[in-house]
């Protein structure tokens, strides 16, 4: 999909923490990335890095209490999100940005049929009447490759299967016509065959609704599949931002570095694999300094000291490590 | 099959009766779920085998049925050259030893109110392997030591520890009785990428240390590919293609694991893009028709294919395939 030059989201020093009672925890901390429109932005990062609450932010998904945005502006198609009403927030959610999440079992509401879940954004978000909003409910299931969608509308999600369920997910987040879809590990829980359905199912929406897409994952083959730029989280940093190719081709960050070392290849074996010593900090007793440090081949004195600024190193590669 | 083999399975089935409508009951007609529908396979000493398939394909019920934690509808594994289901109690027990299991979920599988020392004790209890307090904390330690974890750790609670190490505690436990067999159902799946790294290698040096067998199940195809010596690839209950791992990864003959090697996204942006070589989906295991379970899906499928179910041939060089078509 070509990218034009234009910025759909700017996020600025986007800062979240959950206020719990055993401490305080940052969970996204001082991120800015820029999304162009057409683009599809990778976030990468293994659990617990901040990813899924960095989307849950962008869209004020985060309880409040105990969560709060604490600091950072969130310019979508020129307007800071953080500054609108929750009235406002509901225009945006589902009609603007649309989020897919991981576990539609979950995400999908099991006392009611799914027609009933996608014409209710198309009655509330368009206004439509109940017949309009059937038959487009028919033509998007159609549109997401269920067959049968004037029967299969009629049923319950735990009637389908794990991808089926995700394609309705889909088609309800596309209903609206969005210009900004979220996926927050939308193939994470399936087989690989349909997890590759599901992936072209993507490509080809997003490319006939013009969209652009925030999509979230920790595995890399997919990231290398469908994003343009990646963005790499670990620990609430956002420790590498760069286009793809560059990323794969020469990591700067010692984490992705370890990240690529990591994983076995399905095209070819080594003995033992290149694990990344130890494992991630507690987050509401991190490290000074660095988050990475502890585990960083590369560590030096500074790295216990500073917390690395993200900084652009190479044209259009950020990255945040004193080695640079 | 070769005569040496350390395990053997052969018409290993599964059947579960499920509760049809009311109408297939009034015509006399059962539905029954096949998770395991009659396979045969072997591992031999020493070695890994990686059992691999999709949600559904019977993976994990094949699985607990060589740790003989399911009784088979029918079929025989013969362990050492005796038959598992034929054993009395006190044979059963001996079995215990031999073969132990270590379960997908790291969180469900230790129990969260023992301590590590109550939880590895227990099968040193079990099997009478120690006797004295003394004896059961010097073994304790060796096992935790074994994963590479510490002395530090006795006292606590699963739940202080994270997925990668209670996994490490979970094979530790498996280890406790000294197996020869251990069956992995989906060790590293709910494990973060660089953790599955740290405990894939952690089977594997043990593997070499204490010689054991393995028979590893996973979903994720560069896994199997790392660990395993020999892979079988199962789909809707029946195995489908046996082979060594090369003989899998490069020269695949089923159109089922060629499907799967091809819809793997690889971790580079300039590979080619993973692609769908089966249409369509996935038929269910209850009441399955006859003929191959790929038919529908298969670009390849013939008038046979429907009528008649391929059994597993040997092409040369021990690499079996169920396939009318090549």
């Amino acid at each position: 999909m070509p990218v034009s030059g234009e910025a759909i989201l700017q996020v600025e020093r986007l800062t979240t923490r959950f206020n719990l009672k055993r401490g305080t925890l940052t969970a996204v901390d001082d991120v800015s990335l820029t999304i162009k429109r057409g683009e599809t932005f990778g976030l990468v990062g293994e659990s617990g890095c901040g990813k899924t609450v960095t989307a849950r932010s962008i869209l004020r998904l985060i309880p409040d209490p105990p969560g709060e945005i604490a600091m950072g502006r969130i310019i979508f198609e020129g307007e800071d999100l953080l500054r609108k009403s929750a009235r406002e927030m509901r225009a945006v959610r589902g009609k603007r940005i649309a989020m897919v999440f991981q576990e539609p079992m979950s995400a999908l509401n099991p006392v009611f049929p799914v027609s009933t879940q996608i014409a209710d954004g198309l009655r509330n978000n368009l206004g439509l009447s109940a017949q309009a909003a059937r038959r487009r409910v028919v033509e998007l299931l159609r549109l997401v490759g269920i067959p049968s969608p004037e029967k299969r509308m009629h049923d319950y999600v735990h009637q389908f299967s794990g991808g089926m369920r995700q394609r309705v997910m889909l088609a309800m987040a596309l209903s609206c016509d969005p210009q900004f879809l979220i996926a927050d590990e939308p193939t994470t829980a399936l087989d690989v065959t349909v997890q590759a359905q599901i992936l072209e199912l993507i490509r080809q929406m997003i490319q006939r609704f013009q969209m652009s897409l925030l999509f979230i994952t920790h595995n890399l083959g997919v990231v290398a599949h469908m994003c343009d730029s990646v963005g790499v989280m670990y620990a609430s940093h956002l420790v590498e931002l760069t286009d793809t190719k560059t990323l794969f081709a020469a990591p700067l960050h010692p984490y992705t570095w370890g990240l690529l070392n990591s994983i076995p290849h399905v095209e070819t074996r080594r003995r033992y694999l290149n694990p990344i010593q130890g494992s991630v900090c507690n987050m509401l007793t991190p490290p000074t300094g660095c988050k990475f440090h502890p585990r960083c081949e590369k560590a030096m004195d500074i790295c216990r000291q500073q917390v690395p600024l993200l900084r652009e190193v190479a044209p259009g590669h950020h990255v945040a490590c004193h080695l640079y | 099959m070769t005569n040496s083999s350390f395990l053997e399975a052969k018409g290993l089935a599964k059947y579960y009766p499920i509760q049809a409508d009311l109408l297939s009951r009034l015509m006399g007609r059962t539905a029954m779920l096949r998770a395991v529908d009659g396979i045969d396979f072997y591992i031999k000493c020493g070695e890994t085998l990686g059992l691999v398939g999709e949600s559904g394909c019977g993976k994990s019920t094949t699985a607990r049925l060589v740790a003989r934690l399911l009784e088979p509808t029918a079929g025989t594994v013969y362990l050492q050259g005796r038959n598992i289901f034929a054993l009395n109690g006190t044979e059963v027990q001996k079995l215990r030893r031999t073969v132990q299991f270590v379960f997908q979920d790291p969180f469900s599988s230790l129990n969260p109110r023992k301590t590590i020392m109550q939880i590895l004790s227990r099968p040193l209890e079990v099997h009478g392997l120690a006797r004295s307090l003394l004896e059961k904390r010097k073994r304790v330690i060796e096992l935790l030591t074994m994963v590479g974890l510490g002395v530090e750790h006795v006292d606590r609670y699963p739940h202080e520890f994270s997925g990668g190490q209670r996994q490490r505690i979970a094979i530790a436990r498996a280890l406790a009785v000294s197996p020869e067999f251990v069956i992995a159902d989906e060790p590293v799946s709910a494990l973060d990428v660089s953790i599955q790294a740290q405990i894939l290698n952690l089977f594997r040096q043990l593997q070499e240390e204490l010689h054991l067998t393995y028979l590893f199940i996973a979903h994720d195809l560069s896994v199997i590919r790392h660990i395993s010596d020999r892979v079988a690839v199962m789909y809707v209950g029946k195995i489908v293609e046996t082979g060594t791992v090369e003989q899998i990864f490069q020269a695949p003959m089923h159109p089922y694991t060629q499907a799967l090697l091809a819809a793997v996204p690889l971790p580079n942006p300039v590979a080619p893009p993973p692609r769908l070589t089966l249409s369509g989906e996935v038929i269910s295991p209850i009441n399955p028709p006859a003929g191959c379970r790929l038919y529908g899906r298969c670009p390849l499928a013939g008038p046979e294919c429907a009528d008649l179910d391929p059994v597993l041939r040997d092409r040369g060089g021990e690499h079996f395939v169920a396939c009318h078509k090549v």
